[in-house]
């Protein structure tokens, strides 16, 4: 689960981390309001949404006076901010976060993330701050350092102090960053996060490190030991069709093709996905329906992808372990029968009960698409859509 | 022979005494496998499915001289059942929960490591179906019915594409050795290497199925142990060309984050380092037979 950028400040200053004074905004009044609040010279505002980059798409703006940061927060609320990480759809923005400007002398990349073949907390820092994490990668590798966290014992000082070290920090910063470095740490294993940034951790005139910008990401199986983090949990930033897929315990992501995904099993999701491709076709979505799904289920799975409009058939493909072909079946006559099916439907069965669920799909007679392997419900589905299945 | 586990493993199921769990227990025993204890705390001395519960893991292992066990326990309190299993001596522990947060993988792998190499125990898993030995046991959730006994292992992040692969063999009339599914999830138990090694060594394994799918760096490290040391043909397939970069895909493991990460790239990998590679998920039952009349 993403949060926002103030709720990673407020959380992280929580911890000890210093972050520039700043408040939240709904509208242009209260935006004012702010910089009145904070005092000083320059403020920055910036649109609260779930996505990185949103300098370069008009998202952060620098203002001098108190009726610029009433434009600036009139020009943003309201809006889709599309940047580079977004989709074509961008996200609303609907918060506004208002900070203090700060002078950097300097700016530092601090990421930690999970390294999957260390199996640890993995600890990436760059002197090139600023820049993302990838440009960093492709301009300026050697700037990179990187420490593997040791779980039992936890971010040792000395490891700290190689990183501040190594990013270029003055010694007199050094006993800060450790300190910076550590909270950080702890608050990744105290609230099961799986990534968090700063970029940029300003180093600043008067020798202070700001947390410029803050990211975190959180584990979603760990959120039942985390009320206080889900209750952070921004709907207005999630993809209509994911967020109601969550809700009801399957597992969508949206794509841009037109035939509809009803798959149990990821690995065999994205196979089908494959499948489709190499047949000449487009997936519309990813779609896994888990083990032991309900008839109710699988009716659930055809509404969402169906309200894809861009949906021309849908391929349902089902091999069962737990899962049972019989019940599938029935989910599939159900979803046929009771709701507005404009598409041709194609319908893989495998393993657990096939022959029952074969036989409802045929008593049922419902006029679905038949196919016995996964080859043949790959171009049987990129067939329908263009009219040519039997 | 088969690797993990054969007809005289004795198995403890921990969490018995749950829906899920009782229903695969009853379809393990069924299949022949040596189900000889469970484990419920607090449900210790009683019997379910006309096994033997038990309190704690120590107990079980104690009174059945158990060496494998599978864990159906819901995700909150799974991690401590892997280490309670670790704890008691097991040798081959099997995790099916899906959901288990990541930093309590963190802790699991680090605590495995308190035993020396020779001595650890084997998790296979999270989030996984289990392992098969067709014919001998069941240690997992598969339907048993799809697979014959023969001559490929079968090793694979995914349980549906395991089975997928499997009953196409079958439709070949090629059988499997051992199909051991290690999970779908970022930190995990036993990798593809781990259980490479195992179908290396044994005997029965004729050629080993990989299946790997989009995220992490596991398959290229096991493509490049097959390339340097294993004499037995292997045959993979990656799920997720057309997967978009940075979306999980079902599998909390499944996104791709950095290089080397997407199905492009572990497929060039895999084919560089000799892996014989099955395009489509709809051809194993095509290449396999090639390679093994190789």
């Amino acid at each position: 689960m993403e949060i926002h950028e103030y709720q990673a400040k407020a959380l992280l200053a929580d911890y000890g981390v210093a972050i520039p004074d700043g408040g939240l905004a709904y509208s242009p009044e209260q935006a004012a309001y702010r910089a009145l609040e904070i005092g000083g010279e320059q403020w920055v505002v910036k649109a609260q949404i779930h996505s990185g980059a949103r300098g370069k798409a008009g998202g952060i703006r620098v203002c001098g006076d108190e009726r610029e940061v009433a434009e600036a927060a009139e020009e943003m609320l309201g809006k889709r901010l599309v940047t580079q990480q977004t989709g074509e759809r961008g996200k609303g923005v609907y918060r506004l976060y208002v900070e203090a400007a700060v002078a950097a002398e300097s700016e530092v990349y601090l990421g930690f993330v999970l390294g999957r073949s260390a199996e640890r907390v993995m600890i990436v820092a760059s002197a090139a701050g600023g820049a993302d994490i990838e440009e960093i990668v492709a301009e300026d590798p050697d700037s990179i350092v990187r420490v593997n966290v040791e779980p039992a014992v936890g971010l040792a000082a000395f490891e700290a102090r190689e990183i501040a070290f190594a990013v270029g920090l003055d010694p007199s910063l050094v006993p800060q960053a450790v300190q910076l470095l550590t909270s950080c740490y702890r608050a990744i294993i105290d609230l099961d996060a799986t990534m968090l940034e700063i970029n940029p951790l300003a180093v600043t005139a008067d020798g202070r490190l700001l947390a410029l910008d803050a990211k975190m990401i959180f584990d979603d199986n760990a959120l039942f030991r985390h009320q206080d983090v889900s209750e952070l949990r921004d709907k207005s930033q999630e993809d209509p069709r994911e967020r109601t897929a969550v809700d009801r315990g399957l597992s969508y992501v949206g794509l841009d093709g037109d035939i509809g995904c009803i798959i149990n099993g990821a690995g065999l999701a994205m196979a089908t996905m494959d499948m489709i491709k190499h047949a000449g076709g487009e997936p519309a979505n990813f779609l896994d329906i888990g083990g032991g799904a309900s008839p109710e289920r699988v009716l659930k799975a055809f509404r969402l992808v169906l309200s894809d409009d861009n949906v021309k058939a849908v391929l349902v493909n089902i091999f069962a372990g737990i899962n049972r072909c019989d019940w599938v079946a029935e989910g599939v006559v159900q979803a046929l029968e009771q709701l507005d099916v404009p598409v041709p439907v194609v319908v893989r069965l495998s393993g657990t009960n096939v022959e029952e669920g074969r036989r409802i799909l045929a008593d049922a007679d419902v006029g679905v698409i038949t196919a016995d392997s996964l080859a043949e419900a790959g171009t049987k589905a990129v067939q329908s859509v263009a009219g040519r299945a039997a | 022979m088969s690797i993990v586990i054969d007809e005289t493993t004795p198995v403890v199921v921990q969490g018995i005494t749950g829906r899920i769990a009782t229903f695969h227990t009853e379809d393990m025993a069924a299949y022949g496998t040596n189900v000889v204890a469970g484990v419920t705390p607090g449900r210790g001395g009683t019997k379910h499915c006309g096994i033997d519960v038990f309190d704690t893991m120590k107990q079980a292992v104690a009174a059945t001289e158990a060496t494998a066990s599978i864990i159906f326990v819901p995700p909150p309190f799974a991690a401590d059942a892997i280490m309670e299993a670790a704890d008691a001596g097991i040798e081959y522990c099997v995790c099916i929960t899906e959901g288990i947060p990541v930093q309590d993988m963190i802790r699991v792998k680090r605590y495995l490591r308190r035993y020396l190499h020779a001595k650890r125990m084997c998790l296979i898993g999270p989030n996984c179906a289990g392992v098969i030995s067709p014919g001998r046991a069941l240690l997992g959730i598969m339907p048993s019915h799809i697979y014959e006994r023969g001559p490929v292992g079968i090793v694979s992040r995914s349980g549906t594409l395991g089975y997928e692969a499997a009953s196409q063999l079958s439709a070949e009339g090629i059988g499997v050795s051992t199909s051991v599914g290690i999970g779908g999830d970022p930190i995990n138990g036993s990798s593809f290497l781990d259980h490479l090694k195992r179908f290396e060594n044994d005997r029965e394994t004729e050629a080993v199925v990989m299946i790997g799918e989009i995220g992490g760096l596991q398959e290229a490290e096991a493509a490049v142990y097959a390339r340097d040391h294993m004499h037995k043909p292997v045959v993979g397939y990656i799920a997720g060309l057309t997967a978009p970069k940075g979306r999980t895909m079902g599998h909390a493991g499944a996104i791709v984050s950095t290089v080397g990460e997407s199905a492009a790239e572990k497929v060039q990998i895999l084919r560089d380092c000799g892996v014989t590679i099955v395009k489509l998920p709809s051809d194993f039952g095509r290449i396999v037979p090639k390679v093994l009349r190789r």
